[in-house]
């Protein structure tokens, strides 16, 4: 059992949650991740980990409610319990140093990368990170992110805030030479087709981008091989050789397929879970 | 017709077309007379041979002599004292290649029911009434055993007994290794792990679930700021192998274990109440021929595949699996398809359609010494599926000698130990089980856990000597 210390909406589908979770807290790197349960009979997910303080304990995770289990989640209350934690799990990303590092990150990505970006320019790197979102009321951790980056890029759909338009077409106006300039690495955390985008666009340009993978998983320790992934021709499973991988070498076909495998049974879920609540 | 000369008593089992359709326990277990009358049937050899076939030596001849005097608790102690998952022991043990192999009435009658006395007795145990006062250990070393299969409960149990303060770390969110996530209840029951965890607890055990050592933890915390003298590794060998053929990507192929997992520990056949999903469909392909073959195969039957099949590119003659679960797979309805080789996974729109094979024959004997299946020529065909679940065996998982270069392995990824069987190449962290051996059964692993508490407590005892003398 892991307690909510704090909750914080971010917007109405994503919630911040910071927990006490000591020993994970003080073994985690950035780019990690952790599995969380939270019923009897529920499924398994990961969640990367989006900040950890060694001293305090504490791990902080944003949670953006896609299907059954991230909305039982979302109910959750500062005070109470996640069932179930465990982590930091995968391996942290190994970013060559140097160079302008471009952070993209779509969805819940952003939030996914905020500790990574901190390492960076702890370590002195030059960072941006380019964050997307449908409109201004979406974007998250914005404020935290512009302390820790040496450029924050805003990108909305609408063009309520920021640049008008996708975070990869920021990225190629980037890359074609606009400010803060050209990356030398790029890493992608968020939705399979975003970072399915922005690695189509690194790799017109010869530029170097990680992703984050995050199929659907079970254990997390290689015992279910439910994770495994192809790159480079050859099955790796993402919870423990990943969940970084190079997006060039990434058979994204094959990942989004592999990701909506339970599309119908998580709509059953789903009604079932709504039939419930109605119920009680 | 004298007892002796009596065939072995059958084991009442639940009616095939009922059982296939629930996750019931499909063995209902003897009563008390036929287990009088089973145990009437040993011969009380003058060299119970029956004993050299089993892997912790359980004193059988005395074992059958009490249960024939009626003395249950006496029979029961004795199991427990070899055996401390005997209730378990009982249900999933190859008996058949063990303790019954050897026994004098296999070849005219069929040999004495061992494993279904040990079950018997066990069983009788579990309803006696419990004392629920929690031991308090009594020595001041602490012990950390990573892993909760067998050979981890076994080496936690032994050393709790000893009067250790154990803890046991557990990577999944509930103790057991496969007994719990691997194992279906229809061979053994939840209830029955259960049982045997909450004895431990009441041994003073702790059960430590969601930390996996080597990323949680590191072994050098257990030993520094946790205050660890000896580590035991019972890890297992959960690391599912693929065949490498095209197609495994597919949705609708499974590794036997996610199959397993999510219907065993995660309770998928109880969807949507439970929110672990599963895709079975009408046919469902089971490759492989071992223990977690029939119950993936006979787990699919249960949810709700109309074709659970077993494709095996061996002969019936090479399954490694137990062979009442072999028959009771059969009376079930489960299709075996021998000597058929899968070469290629279809699929379309990224599900699975079909699987490819070819058809075998055995030659000559392999490097194992089992004939080696060889492809007919021209023999390409394509059974129409909507599932396959790889059940091709596994390997030791590298996650914690990743984490710990100096945790040596075999190339193959066993642990490495010492002459004794217990000790790694790292002081004071032991191991055994599937994490040495690599995939193999249960009671190896107990007797492994119990060989590995037996070495700790003479290892820390010398520490103890040395440190007093000092
Ligand atoms: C489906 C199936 C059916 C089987 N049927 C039979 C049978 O009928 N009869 C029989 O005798 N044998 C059977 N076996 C084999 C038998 O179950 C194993 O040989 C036995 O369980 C091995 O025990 P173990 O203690 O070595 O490890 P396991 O039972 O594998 O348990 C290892 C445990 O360690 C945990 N773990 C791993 N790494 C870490 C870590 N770094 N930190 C913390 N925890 C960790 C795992 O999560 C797991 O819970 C079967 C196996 C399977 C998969
Ligand atoms: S989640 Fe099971 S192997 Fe990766």
């Amino acid at each position: 059992m892991v307690k909510i210390v704090e909750k914080r909406q971010l917007t109405p589908i994503t919630k911040l949650y910071r927990v006490y979770a000591p020993l994970i807290a003080k073994a985690a790197r950035a780019g990690q991740f952790v599995i969380v349960r939270v019923r009897e009979g529920g499924e398994r997910i990961p969640l990367t980990i989006t900040d950890y303080d060694r001293d305090s304990g504490l791990l902080t995770i944003v949670v953006q409610e896609v299907g059954a289990t991230t909305r039982r989640l979302g109910e959750l209350q500062q005070g109470e319990e996640i069932l179930d934690m465990v982590g930091p799990l995968g391996e942290a990303p190994d970013i060559p140093s140097g160079g302008h590092i471009v952070g993209v990150g779509g969805g819940y990505g952003s939030a996914a990368l905020l500790c990574l970006m901190r390492e960076l320019k702890d370590r002195g790197e030059n960072t941006t990170i380019i964050m997307g979102a449908r409109e201004k009321d979406l974007l998250i951790l914005s404020d935290e992110l512009n302390e820790i980056c040496d450029h924050v890029e805003i990108c909305t759909d609408d063009g309520s805030a920021g640049f008008k338009g996708f975070v990869t077409e920021r990225l190629q106006q980037m890359i074609d030479g606009g400010p803060p300039g050209p990356p030398d690495y790029v890493i992608a955390i968020g939705p399979m087709a975003m970072m399915r985008a922005v690695e189509k666009t690194t790799r017109a340009a010869g530029i170097a981008n990680a992703a984050s993978l995050d199929p659907l998983m079970i254990d997390g320790t290689g015992m279910c091989g439910g994770c495994r992934v192809t790159v480079g021709g050859e099955t790796r499973f993402a919870c423990v050789d990943g969940p970084f991988f190079d997006a060039h070498e990434v058979d994204f076909d094959e990942a989004v397929s592999r990701s909506k495998m339970y599309v119908k049974q998580e709509q059953k879920a789903a009604a079932c879970q709504r039939s419930a609540a109605g119920a009680a | 017709m004298p007892v002796k000369r009596a065939d072995k008593t059958p084991m009442p089992v639940r009616e095939a077309n009922l059982r296939a359709h629930d996750f019931e326990e499909v063995n209902e277990g003897y009563c008390f007379a036929h287990a009088m009358f089973e145990a009437e049937r040993c011969l009380r050899c003058q060299d119970p041979v029956c004993i050299d076939g089993c892997p912790v030596r359980v004193p059988i001849a005395d074992f059958m002599h009490a249960v024939a005097a009626g003395d249950m608790p006496k029979a029961a102690e004795l199991l427990r004292t070899a055996n401390p998952l005997a209730a378990i022991c009982g249900r999933v043990c190859p008996q058949e290649a063990q303790c019954e192999a050897n026994c004098h009435m296999t070849k005219r009658f069929g040999p004495v029911a061992i494993g279904h006395l040990e079950r018997y007795v066990s069983d009788w145990e579990m309803e006696q009434p419990i004392n629920d006062e929690v031991a308090k250990p009594w020595r001041d070393e602490k012990i950390a055993i990573v892993g909760s299969g067998p050979s981890g409960l076994v080496c936690a149990g032994e050393l709790a007994r000893m009067g250790y303060t154990v803890t046991v770390f557990e990577a999944l969110h509930a103790p057991g290794g496969v007994l719990r996530y691997g194992i279906p209840e229809f061979r053994l029951p939840n209830s029955i792990l259960d049982w045997e965890i909450q004895s431990l607890e009441r041994l003073g055990v702790e059960f430590v679930n969601n930390v996996i050592i080597g990323k949680t933890l590191k072994l050098e915390q257990l030993f520094g700021e946790m205050g660890y003298k000896a580590i035991f590794i019972g890890t297992g060998a959960g690391l599912p192998k693929f065949m490498g053929i095209p197609g495994e990507s597919l949705n609708g192929v499974y590794s036997a274990n996610e199959f397993l997992t999510r219907i065993n520990l995660m309770q998928a056949f109880d969807f949507p109440r439970s929110e672990t999903p599963l895709s079975v469909g009408k046919r469902v392909a089971v490759i492989g021929s071992g223990n977690t073959a029939m119950d993936a195969v006979r787990s699919a039957l249960r949810l709700g595949a109309e074709h659970a099949m077993v494709v095996y590119r061996r002969s019936e003659n090479e399954m490694t699996a137990r062979i009442e679960e072999y028959e009771h797979a059969i009376e079930e309805g489960v299709e075996f398809h021998w000597l058929t080789n899968p070469i290629e996974v279809l699929g379309e729109d990224g599900w699975v359609t079909g699987l490819k094979c070819l058809r075998m024959e055995l030659g000559e004997p392999d490097e194992s010494g089992r004939a080696r299946p060889v492809p007919i020529e021209g023999s390409e065909f394509i059974f129409p599926v909507d599932n396959v679940v790889l059940s091709i065996g596994t390997r030791p998982n590298p996650l914690l000698h990743k984490a710990t270069p100096e945790l040596k392995t075999h190339s193959w990824g066993g642990l490495l130990v010492d002459e004794r069987q217990v000790e790694t190449t790292v002081h004071r962290v032991y191991a055994g089980g599937d994490a040495v051996t690599g995939a193999a059964t249960v009671i190896l692993a107990a007797g492994a856990g119990k060989r590995a508490a037996e070495a700790i407590h003479a290892d820390l005892s010398v520490d103890r000597e040395k440190s007093a003398t000092n």
